[in-house]
């Protein structure tokens, strides 16, 4: 199966090493992707609460572009997948928004049908198309000894995905004992990064930050995988702040799980963007038996 | 227009307010205006309840005065009410045959919303009826006798009840159990609430009564395989799992246990709910009935491998002289034949695991209430200690009300005993460790006799009450209090604050759900179930016991969830309905039977081969094919196959059936 690759701004920008890594895990898994064609912002968490109609007319924009080459959408990032699938919702439930964004549409030469493009996230095709057991099958750098921190984030299982559970996800933590990496069971995988608030208001940002980061090594964590740009960035980027708020010294290597999957499926490093990041990640590797 | 019998129909049409549940929604005055244009109705009228006495001296006095043949009443379900209206024709002096039953309130005003659409829609109903009747006929009912017999499944307290009190009334009980003893949950728990009488004192006595009853035939290790036949005459195939210990020699005296090759119990034992554990031959346990032993294929080792020294047979024969243990055991069929079925197949739990964030499954001290049922028990594995896996006693328990239920996500519903059984949980606890325990409830639900006092009586024991749904618990611990516990989250809702409670020991009180092969036995015995599965009674007020199927009745907790109480007074109740039945002895059946035309009857066979109860056999001096009106069971697939259309069904003849599809489509 063909799909369309929705990057959206984050994956151009603070998230590129993202967008290199998962290019690199799909091409590796030989799965052919597009970026899909003249797409536009999906407005994220911000633009909706600003004018949702706008919002949301801009992120069906992209569903209808989808819809006309008949392809299901791969959406990375956590807020796009979130936005887009909260947007087919709207359209698909409430007469009014419909209304108001098919003539939105319309002005644009375009129109949208239904739900007949299905949004997914990387996670859920992995698991669900690609399956467990082919990656298994293609590992060929195995991460054997490397403990992984599965973090999700919030906005991939809100409102419920199809692919996994709401509050206690495991479709990364099987990908990754997939690879051979030492996955750490913990109850924090769906709590908050601290989202925008570590832009907005600092000290509830950092303590959620905190939570995370404290956890990850009590438990002994050589890395913290993520899905999503705002939580690797929140996480990896504020590790030396949340030290001095908390006295507390950190240094955990914060990753997305496209980089851990890319490694181990042979990828060259420098397709995985693996210089991008604040805390280094190379000593990962070295922890691989 | 003059009917096929001759006689030219005088119909009168009664349409029913029933209230305001029909005359609610459907203009009834119009739809009896409409009536009186339809031919040969002499009468329509209205009525408020025709189902009550006067309503029915409607339909006889206007036989009587009016000389009306033909009765077509509008108003409920046949389900509810054909019995009524056809004694009531029977008594104004009518076959009760020719009268037929509209549906307007299911099948119209309590599922059409605008009241116009509901009325036009009812009066096709009754175009449709009034067209019909006119080709009824009187036709005779079939009287077959009752087997006195009765099949009870399910050995729960439920069924052991029924089983007791129809075998004393004198009656030949055949109790079927699935597990290798009688007991159902009950014979796990320690204490029953609210008066914390001992189970097994209770239930004990019972039990052995059962086995020892010369009217009950014990089936344990048992399933019902296969069900034939109808009320009156059901004919049930039961399969018996071969248990490799001879029932009739063992005397229950744990010799072969004890000799077994493993020298400790290694298996998690089924009983226990895995908390003890079990070796390959066992007694789940010490007041099981009967009290015999059990060999296991799965962990034995001479079913695993061939090469096991069998000590359990060497010291069963040598030490105890008995040799019961027969490894060549087979299963067995039977064949019995009864008149009535109880089912009290009961229920099962809710499994925690499917809600991960309460962490069944991966936090070792978080336990099902059932698994705290087996550690309270005297005769459990821990000897009624209540321990944590690690051996020690809990300093601090928490007990999670309604995991599984009154959840959309999970099952919707009240499972109506855990708020007490969570009470007693905690009563033991605290009398057995002295621990905190903190009950974290939505509401607490504990109507029934005695049981708000039970409540109050625990308010004074020192349990802390939350009233709060848990969001989580976990082993994510951020203060030295909370280091090597497990944490519960929980919205304390009486004061508004979000409260974090360190716990050495969780008990999550799950819910009462259907059996998972409850639609296994929903199709064996052609009853219904409820949406969410639990077996479906007749009438949920009036007839709670009875099924949509004649002659069989359900008893307990596999209805729907209740507690020990409710479930024996059920089962008494299902034992005065078969006592009723089989003591009147003969059932009218519906004569709804196949007849075939021997005029039209080409001889070809067809039918022959595919009626499903043989009723139809040859006759080969005539050439035709002659039904057996005492097998025909009306299932109408004979009548479907004959290519000579030589086969007609009685109270679905061709011309009522196409009659009603014209009536249908008259009105525009
Ligand atoms: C943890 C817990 C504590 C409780 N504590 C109390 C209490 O203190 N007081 C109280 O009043 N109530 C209590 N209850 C409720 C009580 O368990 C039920 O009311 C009672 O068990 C219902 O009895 P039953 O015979 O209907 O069903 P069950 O006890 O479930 O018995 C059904 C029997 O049928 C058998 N069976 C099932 N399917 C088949 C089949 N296909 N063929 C043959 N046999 C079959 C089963 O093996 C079982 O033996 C508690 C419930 C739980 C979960
Ligand atoms: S006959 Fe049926 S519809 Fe009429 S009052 Fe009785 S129950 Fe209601
Ligand atoms: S030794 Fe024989 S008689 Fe005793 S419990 Fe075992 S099988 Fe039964
Ligand atoms: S055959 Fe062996 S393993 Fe099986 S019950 Fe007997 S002694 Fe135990
Ligand atoms: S009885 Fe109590 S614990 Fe059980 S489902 Fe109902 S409210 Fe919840
Ligand atoms: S209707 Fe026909 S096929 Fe069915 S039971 Fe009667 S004779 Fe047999």
């Amino acid at each position: 199966m063909a799909y369309f690759y929705y990057p959206g701004c984050s994956l151009k920008g603070t998230g590129a090493s993202y967008e290199k890594s998962l290019l690199a895990v799909f091409a590796a898994l030989d799965i052919p992707m597009q970026e899909l064609p003249d797409w536009n912002c999906c407005g994220a968490t911000s633009y909706m609460s600003i004018d949702e109609k706008v919002a949301l007319a801009m992120a069906a924009r992209n569903l209808a572009i989808a819809e006309e080459n008949g392809r299901d959408i791969i959406a990375p990032c956590s807020a796009c997948y979130m936005v887009l699938r909260k947007t087919q919702k709207y359209i698909k439930e409430y007469a009014h928004i419909r209304e108001s964004i098919l003539t939105a549409l319309k002005q644009a030469g375009l129109t949208y049908r239904g739900d007949s493009v299905r949004i997914r996230h990387p996670l859920d095709v992995l698991i669900t198309d690609v399956g467990v057991d082919e990656i298994r099958k293609r590992v060929r750098r195995p991460l054997n000894g490397v403990r992984v921190f599965p973090y999700y984030g919030c906005l991939i299982v809100r409102p419920k995905n199809g692919f996994d559970h709401a509050t206690y996800p495991t479709s990364m933590d099987v990908l990754l004992e997939a690879l051979g990496c030492e996955v750490i069971d913990h109850p924090l995988k769906t709590k908050c990064c601290g989202g925008s608030l570590t832009g907005t208001l600092e000290e509830v940002g950092m303590r959620l930050v905190y939570i995370l980061l404290k956890e990850a090594k009590k438990r002994g964590s050589h890395a913290i995988a993520t899905v999503c740009p705002l939580c690797q960035f929140n996480l990896d980027a504020y590790q030396e702040k949340v030290q001095k708020m908390y006295s507390e010294s950190f240094a955990i290597p914060v990753m997305y799980v496209t980089q851990l999957l890319g490694y181990a499926l042979g990828a060259q490093h420098t397709h995985l963007g693996l210089e991008q990041h604040i805390i280094p990640v190379q000593e990962v590797f070295e922890m691989v038996r | 227009m003059a009917s096929k019998n001759g006689d030219i129909p005088r119909i009168g049409v009664y349409v029913c307010h029933c209230g305001t549940n029909i005359g609610g929604q459907v203009n009834v005055p119009e739809v009896v205006a409409f009536a009186r244009t339809l031919p040969n109705v002499v009468v329509a009228r209205e009525y408020k309840y025709m189902c009550s006495d006067p309503g029915q001296m409607l339909i006889k006095e206007d036989i009587q005065k009016l000389n009306i043949n033909r009765v077509v009443v509008a108003s409920c379900s046949p389900h509810l009410h054909e019995h009524t209206f056809r004694k009531a024709t029977l008594e104004g002096g009518r076959n009760p045959f020719l009268f037929h039953m509209a549906n307007i309130r299911e099948h119209v005003s309590w599922v059409t919303q605008d009241p116009e659409k509901a009325t036009e829609k009812a009066k096709a109903i009754v175009e449709a009826a009034v067209y019909r009747i006119q080709f009824h006929e009187p036709l005779e009912s079939k009287h077959v006798p009752v087997h006195p017999d009765v099949l009870i499944v399910g050995g729960g307290i439920a069924g052991i009840t029924a089983a007791l009190t129809l075998a004393d009334a004198g009656k030949t009980v055949y109790l079927i159990e699935r597990e290798s003893s009688i007991g159902g949950h009950m014979a796990k728990f320690d204490k029953t609430f609210p008066t914390l009488d001992c189970a097994s004192c209770i239930l004990t006595p019972k039990m052995t009564t059962v086995k020892d009853h010369p009217n009950i035939h014990l089936m344990t290790y048992a399933e019902v395989l296969e069900v034939d036949g109808y009320v009156g005459n059901f004919r049930v195939k039961v399969k018996k799992k071969p248990r490799y210990v001879i029932e009739d020699r063992c005397i229950g005296c744990y010799v072969c246990i004890e000799h077994c090759v493993y020298k400790t119990p290694k298996h998690p034992s089924e009983f226990d709910e895995g908390i003890g554990l079990r070796k390959p031959i066992y007694i789940p346990f010490p007041q099981a009935v009967p009290l015999v032993a059990v060999i296991d294929p799965e962990t034995c080792i001479e079913f695993k491998s061939g090469r096991c020294p069998k000590k359990c047979q060497k010291a069963c024969r040598e030490i105890v002289g008995r040799d019961a243990i027969d490894f060549t055991q087979k299963e067995e069929i039977l064949e019995i034949q009864v008149g009535a079925v109880i089912i009290a197949t009961g229920f099962q739990i809710f499994d925690p695991s499917r809600i991960p964030e309460y962490g069944y499954g991966r936090y070792p001290n978080v336990y099902t209430s059932l698994e705290v049922e087996r550690l309270v028990n005297a005769s459990g594995p821990t000897g009624g200690a209540i321990v944590l896996r690690d051996g020690r006693k809990p300093q601090s328990v928490a007990i999670i009300h309604c995991v599984g239920s009154r959840d959309r996500n999970y099952n919707p519903w009240c499972s109506r005993v855990c708020c007490m059984y969570s009470l007693k949980l905690a009563h033991l606890v605290r009398e057995r460790t002295g621990a905190e325990v903190y009950n974290c409830y939505i509401d607490m639900r504990t109507p029934g006799k005695g049981y708000e006092e039970f409540y109050e009586k625990l308010l004074h024991e020192g349990v802390h009450f939350i009233r709060g749904k848990v969001a989580e618990v976990t082993d994510w611990t951020i203060n030295p209090e909370e280091a090597g516990k497990l944490v519960i989250r929980v919205e304390d809702s009486l004061i508004g604050v979000v409260r974090r409670i360190p716990v050495d020991m969780v008990i999550l009180s799950v819910g009462l759900e259907p059996r998972s092969d409850a639609e296994e036995l929903r199709r064996l015995f052609h009853i219904s179930c409820s949406a969410e599965g639990w077996f479906l009674e007749r009438h949920p007020k009036l007839a709670p016991v009875s099924t949509y199927t004649d002659g069989v009745y359900i008893a307990g907790a596999c209805q729907g969830p209740k507690d020990i109480p409710d479930a024996v007074a059920q089962a008494g109740a299902a034992a005065g309905e078969v006592l009723s039945l089989v003591d009147r002895g003969v059932i009218e059946l519906e004569p709804n039977i196949a007849v075939i035309d021997a005029r039209r009857c080409s001889g070809c066979h067809v039918c022959i081969a595919l009626c499903p109860f043989s009723a139809i056999a040859f006759h080969a001096e005539e050439n035709v094919a002659r039904i057996n009106e005492a097998l025909c069971k009306g299932c109408g697939v004979c009548v479907g196959a004959c290519p000579s259309r030589a086969i007609s069904q009685q109270l679905f003849k061709d011309e009522q059936i196409l009659a009603e599809i014209e009536g249908l489509l008259m009105v525009d």
